[in-house]
C-alpha cells in the first residue's frame, strides 16, 4: 500500500512527474520530490498556515492534502510570485514595512493574500486581520504584516488604469 | 507524524463511491475537503486501508432553490456557501455561520458534507442544520434516504450515516423572508471551534407578537441542541425586555453542560446566557427592521 504511485503535477505552469506514496502530503512532495522548498512546514496539521499554496488559484493548506489529490489541478507556490526577480506589490510591501523577520511564515501569508487581495482589493484592517488569523507568526506580532498588506492593496489599486 | 499507508481511490460518480464503500466495507474512509480528516490521518487517529477521494464529484458542488427549498450539494465549499447570492438572499443565517468556519484557507476546501459527516459538537453547520431541521440526504446501496438534522447527530463525531452511505446534499426549507435571525459564537481565538455558539430564527406576527421561535445551541453537549421544546412557551407574546430576560433565564436554567476541565460547565452555562441575550436582541432587531 506504500507502493509509489506515478503522478503528474502542474506546478507554477510546469508539469512534473513523480513517483510518490499515496499517503505523502502535498507539502512534502513539493519540498522533497520537486525541490520547491519555499513552501514551509510548521505544524503539519493545518493550524499554522505556513504551508499555504494556491490550488486552482484558491489558498489551500498543502499539509492537508495528499499529493495524489492534486493531479489535474493547478498548483501555485511562492516560487512563482516574484516575476523575473521582481517582487510582487505584496512582497515589496512586506519588505518595506519590515513585515518579516525569520521569514518562516511569510510564504504562507503571501500566498493567502495574493489570492485574497484579488478577491477583495479594498479590505478594511479588520478584514485583513480576520484573514490573517489563519497564519501564525512567532516573530513580528503581526503589526507590520497588516500594514504591509494594506499598503500593498493600496498600491495594487493605484496601478489599475 | 505522517499518515499510515492506504490505497487511494478517486471515483467520478456517487454510484462509484457507493460501490467502493461496499467493496471495502469498514475499511474505507471518504475524504472531501480533508480539513478535519487529514490531521486525524496524520496523527494516526484514523488508519483506513482505503481512502476514497470524492473531490471529482463536481456535480455535488452546487447551490439551487427549488420550490421553496434551498438545496446545497455535499461537496459545496464553506467559502461558496458564505458568499453565494442565493444563500444570502434565502438563508443569510447560513451564510453568516459558514463565514466563521476556521480560516479563509480552510473555507476554500472544507465542505458542508464533510462538516456534517464529521459532526464536531461545536461546529457551525451541524448547529445551523439542527436549528433549521434541514434534511440530510444520503445515498447508499438501497438508493437515497433523507434524515432530518435533529435525528442525524447522535453523539460527538457520531452520526446516523450507515456503513456504505455518503451524504449527497442538504435541503433547507427557506425561512420566511421577514424572519429575524442571528448567529453568535465565542471562542478564545478567531477561527477556533466555538466554546459555545447560538443560533436563533424568529418570526413576528402582524401585531408584533412572536409567532415562531427556533433556538439551537452548540458546545453544551456532544451534539448541537435544539431548544424549541423550551422556547415554545414564550410564543404569542410581545418580545419586550422582560420577555427576553425571562426567556434567557428559562433557557439558561435548562442547560446542563457536560463538564470539561478546560471550559467548566458553570462557565459555559454563563457564556450561553450571554450569547443567548445577544442573539435574541440581534434577531429581534432584524425582524423589526424587515417589518418596517
Amino acid at each position: 500500500m506504500s507502493d509509489p504511485v506515478l503522478i503528474r503535477l502542474a506546478v507554477n505552469g510546469d508539469t512534473h512527474t513523480a513517483a510518490v506514496p499515496a499517503r505523502k502530503l502535498l507539502s512534502d512532495v513539493l519540498r522533497e520530490d520537486l525541490g520547491l522548498t519555499g513552501t514551509h512546514v510548521g505544524c503539519e496539521h493545518g493550524v499554522c498556515g505556513a504551508c499555504t499554496i494556491l490550488l486552482d488559484g484558491r489558498p489551500a493548506r498543502s499539509c492537508l492534502m495528499f499529493a495524489v489529490q492534486a493531479e489535474g489541478h493547478q498548483i501555485t507556490t511562492i516560487e512563482s510570485v516574484a516575476v523575473n526577480g521582481s517582487l510582487s506589490p505584496l512582497q515589496q510591501a512586506l519588505h518595506e514595512q519590515h513585515g518579516l523577520q525569520c521569514g518562516f511564515c511569510t510564504p504562507g501569508i503571501v500566498m493567502t493574500f495574493e489570492a485574497y487581495l484579488r478577491e477583495n482589493g479594498s479590505p478594511t484592517e479588520a478584514e485583513v486581520r480576520d484573514v490573517l488569523s489563519g497564519n501564525l507568526c512567532r516573530c513580528t506580532g503581526y503589526q507590520n504584516i497588516v500594514a504591509a498588506i494594506l499598503s500593498a492593496a493600496e498600491a495594487m489599486r493605484g496601478d489599475e488604469p | 507524524m505522517k499518515p499510515a499507508a492506504f490505497e487511494y481511490h478517486r471515483p467520478e460518480s456517487v454510484d462509484q463511491v457507493v460501490a467502493l464503500l461496499a467493496q471495502f466495507d469498514g475499511e474505507a474512509q471518504i475524504i472531501a475537503g480533508g480539513q478535519s480528516l487529514t490531521p486525524m490521518l496524520s496523527f494516526r487517529m484514523s488508519r483506513p486501508a482505503h481512502l476514497i477521494d470524492v473531490n471529482a464529484l463536481t456535480s455535488l458542488d452546487c447551490i439551487r432553490v427549488i420550490d421553496g427549498v434551498l438545496e446545497i450539494g455535499a461537496l459545496t465549499r464553506h467559502h461558496r456557501i458564505a458568499t453565494d447570492p442565493l444563500v444570502h438572499a434565502h438563508c443569510p443565517l447560513l451564510a453568516e455561520a459558514a463565514g466563521t468556519i476556521g480560516h479563509y484557507a480552510i473555507r476554500q476546501r472544507g465542505t458542508i458534507g464533510g462538516s456534517l459527516a464529521h459532526a464536531d459538537p461545536s461546529a457551525q453547520l451541524p448547529l445551523i442544520t439542527t436549528l433549521l431541521n434541514a434534511e440530510i440526504v444520503l445515498a447508499g446501496r438501497n438508493g437515497q434516504r433523507a434524515v432530518p438534522a435533529r435525528g442525524f447527530f447522535l453523539g460527538s463525531l457520531d452520526t446516523a450515516i450507515e456503513p456504505g452511505e455518503i451524504i449527497v446534499c442538504v435541503r433547507i426549507r427557506i425561512p420566511a423572508v421577514d424572519a429575524g435571525w442571528s448567529f453568535e459564537l465565542f471562542s478564545q481565538r478567531r477561527g477556533d471551534f466555538a466554546i459555545v455558539a447560538v443560533a436563533v430564527l424568529l418570526l413576528l406576527g402582524e401585531t408584533g407578537k412572536v409567532e415562531r421561535l427556533s433556538i439551537a445551541i452548540a458546545g453544551i453537549g456532544p451534539t448541537p441542541l435544539s431548544m424549541d421544546n423550551v422556547s415554545q412557551a414564550s410564543l404569542g407574546r410581545m418580545p419586550d425586555a422582560a420577555w427576553q430576560s425571562e426567556l434567557v433565564t428559562t433557557l439558561g436554567d435548562s442547560l446542563e453542560p457536560d463538564d470539561n476541565p478546560k471550559f467548566p460547565a458553570l462557565y459555559r452555562k454563563d457564556l450561553a446566557r450571554n450569547l443567548l441575550t445577544r442573539a435574541l436582541a440581534s434577531a429581534l432587531s432584524r425582524a423589526e427592521r424587515s417589518r418596517a
